[in-house]
């Protein structure tokens, strides 16, 4: 038989991979001249396929169009019907010193999720500045994106200044705006280059036109932009891919996003924290590996012990794991057409992981294209903000700040990637599990329980000044739900003070203490399918925020807010009188230290209002936040 | 020319040489991890999305053309999943191809243990007699590929398609959803990045999953050396012409060509402004042709 089977060589090859390879992204405002920025590039570089150039002429003088640079580019019969760039391309050529893989992107808002593709995969950017227009709405949005993608590097191309007749005054005046918006973003231009792409100026070559200007060509500027290093320094992260079993072998498979690994490692695997050392680096055809694997690696590790571990799970080193959460602050860019708003149900990818997860609020929203930075609630499309989000599951993750590589997520919508963005920082409101503790898992299913009583768990906290019907509410909403068949739990403030809290005073750090147990006992009975219903003064708006950190999507905030002197003429416990006469020197009513809420479900005054008549309006907020149900249907739209 | 007549003999040789110098006692412990090169970090990218789509999709095949760029990503699949490929190699047969490819086929794919099936394409008479004559073969070939998929039921497909071969594969996502149908909708491709795929196709329709789209056809040679891989021997040149892409033998073309080993192939592409698919008599017809067939569910 005729097959040929070369020998294997390890050899470097002689068709110049072993030059760096560097991967860049040219943005900028649509018809700023991206494409034809691109287009003279391959042509001054002689990087054009024979013919094309000719062809393309051709092709435009029968179509009747004059020709084009960006027609090189352009590839889809619809771009160069509409002259926009639609869709991302990738082309490559060289300098002296690299490979470059040019990324040409859209610079149409309608199309930003390419130009989002395109951008994400790039070592550095180009970004692109009609002389004349200046800087517009996609060069700043554009610019904000390229910092959320983490491109640090980017060279600004000021373009058509033949358009301004070569101006020094007018290049300076773009050079000065953009450099002053992407310094604001964290980002300092590697150059700023005056040309004119149609002709050729500034591209490859100084001409006399741009004499003024002693800066690097667009060629020299590329040439200086470097390939993203691999983050061999950083602590390892292994996230899991997948469990193969194909012999008798339980091979861990994953891709090294950080650090390094091999046989022998003590390793720690998140969220659970359990522990095992790596027994054998596996690989195909020779097997095991012995050297160590560094980042950038898909490997496939066996370990010494049987432990359950999954999809989404992330390897460490001990003492150097990542955190594990269930809650995340992170800053995103929103790409579906309907804006993204809190209490939206949404899905999180992280590294492998995926988790159901709720948008606990929005703390920014802005539109990056504007000059205006005007704040909105809702995140609306190609706009980005500031999120809190709250996991269903746990996961294991780090500020983007320690770890690019597993600081950063997507959410999806509907089985469709709808935005992504940076990890800010990991809520550390459930630390990590020391390895010695394994929590045990209740029996049951949330749904089982919610089949049963009717209603999801949730943490209905009533706050207010002392006297001001807080426990007479709670009791009456005990009863209520207990009536319809539910399972509701009263937490009384003063009575946890009798028993757990016994050890607890008045000082600032001791309400907080009290205040975070009583949300930690909430939360388990909530997360167990029961309405803990707390009813405690807790004065401090600081102290209530923890307590919505820990029960996450299941708070429901009620401010019962009776004016202080009718809770005082009532006084059920004696407290305000003991008070008045100097017996309970912190006590909150008096000191005027009540911190009212704001962004609470419900305010209920009971100065002006039966109790049966405000138990009613708890369970219509019950009803309308999706704690309570009475229908099957709805049940099935909870779990 | 160098030829050897077994796969294992080649693999064998090379394993040994590793091994010994894997197993030299005495490797420092914190010794600093190999740097990758750029083919490694091809390999690791490409093995990478090979295995999210074996953990996301229920249902997936290989679609393997015998060429060379279907190979290295039948290598690739066999390190991705530790020397065995845990799904179907699919064959859409135009039982047009040549003599070699047909040998090639049912040798290897006895020898890597694939779960080869081969599946026919309908008769071109039922096929648009309108289409210029390679257009009507690729469409020839779509129709056997949309049969295949209604017979198994497969909702993602593997296929071996480069950005640098052609323009609008360039610009293709690494997952690209089709529709019912099995086109590609251009203009509303979902957005994808930090190897985050769109992974979830709706009922009755699948994905492609292009893992080495990423990669040149130099790249592919690089490999193919690099490795060991066994090739047809159409690629390289005899009488002054080779072929640089296989396909049905009524529409490729060989090229002129000296390069008569895979080292003169890559000094020959060094310095080529042809492009790959030149011989293709495909891309050719019209200015859109291959933009067209790619939308109604071509490669």
């Amino acid at each position: 038989m005729n097959m040929i089977l070369p020998t294997a060589s390890i050899s470097a090859t002689p068709n110049g991979t072993t030059r760096p390879q560097v991967r860049i992204v040219i943005v900028g405002h649509v018809d700023h001249g991206k494409s034809t920025l691109v287009g003279r590039l391959l042509h001054e570089t002689g990087s054009l396929p024979d013919g094309k150039l000719e062809m393309l002429k051709a092709v435009s003088a029968r179509r009747g169009m004059p020709f084009e640079w960006s027609f090189l580019l352009d590839a889809l019969q619809t771009e160069r019907d509409q002259g926009i760039t639609i869709d991302t391309t990738q082309i490559r050529f060289r300098t002296r010193s690299r490979d470059v893989v040019l990324i040409d992107a859209p610079g149409h808002a309608e199309f930003l999720r390419n130009m989002i593709t395109g951008a994400s995969q790039a070592d550095g950017a180009v970004l692109i500045i009609d002389a004349l227009e200046g800087v517009r709405s996609q060069t700043r949005r554009h610019g904000y994106l390229l910092h959320l993608l983490g491109v640090k590097q980017v060279a600004v191309v000021v373009n058509k200044m033949d358009r301004v007749d070569f101006s020094a005054d007018r290049f300076k005046e773009i050079s000065d705006e953009i450099s002053a918006h992407l310094i604001g973003l964290g980002v300092t231009p590697t150059a700023v280059v005056p040309i004119s792409a149609r002709d050729g100026d500034g591209v490859a070559e100084h001409t006399p036109r741009i004499g003024w200007y002693k800066g690097p060509t667009v060629v020299e500027a590329l040439d200086a932009l470097e390939p993203a290093p691999p983050l061999a320094e950083l602590p390892l992260r292994l996230p899991v891919q997948a469990i193969y079993k194909f012999d008798d072998r339980r091979i861990v498979a994953g891709r090294i996003e950080s650090g390094s690994l091999k046989a022998g490692d003590e390793i720690v695997i998140m969220p659970t924290g359990k522990i095992a050392k790596i027994k054998t680096v596996e690989s195909w055809p020779v097997t095991p590996v012995h050297a160590p694997q560094g980042a950038g690696r898909s490997v496939g590790i066996t370990l010494d012990r049987e432990l359950f571990l999954e999809r989404g799970d992330v390897i460490g080193h001990s003492g150097q794991s990542p955190r594990d959460t269930r809650r995340i602050r992170a800053r995103i860019f929103w790409l579906h057409d309907k804006p993204l708003t809190k209490g939206e149900q949404i899905l999180i990818r992280l590294g492998t992981r995926e988790s159901r997860a709720t948008v606990v609020a929005i703390e920014k929203a802005i539109d990056p294209g504007a000059l205006s930075n005007e704040e909105n609630t809702a995140i609306a499309r190609n706009h980005v903000g500031e999120i809190d989000i709250s996991l269903a599951q746990p996961v294991a993750t780090d500020p983007y700040t320690d770890n690019p590589r597993t600081g950063r997520l997507v959410i999806e919508v509907n089985g469709r990637i709808a935005g992504g963005g940076l990890v800010l920082s990991v809520d550390a409101g459930r630390p990590a599990v020391p390895i010695d503790i394994v929590p045990v898992e209740s029996a049951l299913r949330p749904d089982e329980r919610s089949a049963r009583y009717h209603h999801n768990g949730a943490v209905v906290w009533l706050t207010g000044l002392p006297g001001s019907g807080k426990s007479t509410l709670a009791r009456a909403l005990e009863r209520r739900l207990f009536g319809n068949g539910g399972s509701p739990i009263l937490l009384d403030g003063d009575t946890f003070r009798a028993g757990l809290n016994s050890d607890l005073g008045f000082s600032p750090q001791d309400r907080a203490e009290n205040i975070r147990r009583l949300a930690e006992v909430a939360t388990h009975l909530a997360r167990n399918g029961h309405i803990a219903i707390v009813a405690a003064v807790s004065p401090s708006t600081a102290d209530r925020a923890a307590a919505r950190r820990i029960a996450d999507s299941a708070f429901r905030e009620i401010y019962v807010a009776t004016p202080a002197e009718v809770c005082e003429t009532r006084d059920p416990k004696g407290h305000y009188a003991k008070a008045r006469s100097g017996g309970l020197p912190s006590f909150t009513g008096i000191t005027n230290d009540y911190q009212p809420p704001t962004g609470n479900e419900l305010t209920i005054d009971t100065s002006n209002r039966s109790v049966s008549d405000a138990t009613d309006e708890i369970e219509r907020m019950l009803a309308t936040t999706g704690i309570l149900f009475d229908e099957l249907t709805d049940l099935a739209a909870n779990i | 020319m160098h030829l050897l007549d077994n796969e294992s003999a080649a693999a064998g040789t090379r394993s040994a040489a590793l091994r010994n110098a894997s197993s030299v006692p005495g490797i420092p412990a914190n010794q600093a991890p190999p740097t990758m090169d750029h083919l490694d970090e091809l390999e690791a990218q490409s093995i990478y999305i090979l295995r999210e789509a074996f953990a996301r999709l229920k249902k997936l095949a290989l679609l393997w053309s015998l060429g060379k760029d279907s190979n290295v990503m039948i290598w690739l699949a066999r390190k991705a999943f530790f020397g065995r490929v845990p799904f179907p190699a699919l064959h859409v047969d135009t039982g047009k191809k040549f003599p070699e490819m047909y040998a090639f086929r049912d040798r290897f794919g006895k020898e890597w243990d694939l779960d080869l099936r081969v599946e026919p394409c309908p008769p071109i008479d039922s096929v648009d007699p309108t289409l210029p004559p390679a257009a009507r073969s690729a469409a020839r070939k779509t129709e056997g590929l949309k049969l295949a998929l209604n017979k198994y039921g497969f909702d993602g497909l593997i296929a071996g398609i480069r950005r640098d071969e052609e323009a609008t594969r360039a610009k293709e996502r690494v997952f690209s959803p089709r529709g019912l149908e099995g086109e590609w909708d251009v203009r509303d491709q979902p957005p994808e990045f930090w190897d985050h795929f769109n992974a979830s196709p709706p009922q009755g329709a699948h994905l492609r999953i292009h893992p080495i789209l990423h990669w040149t056809e130099a790249d592919i040679w690089a490999y193919t050396k690099r490795e060991g891989i066994p090739i047809i021997p159409l690629y390289l040149a005899k009488d002054g012409k080779r072929y640089r892409s296989l396909g049905d033998q009524d529409i490729t073309n060989p090229v002129a060509s000296s390069a008569s080993s895979i080292d003169e192939i890559l000094d020959e592409l060094e310095n080529t402004k042809i492009p790959e698919r030149a011989g293709r008599a495909l891309d050719h017809e019209t200015e859109d042709a291959f933009e067209r067939l790619r939308v109604a569910g071509y490669l």
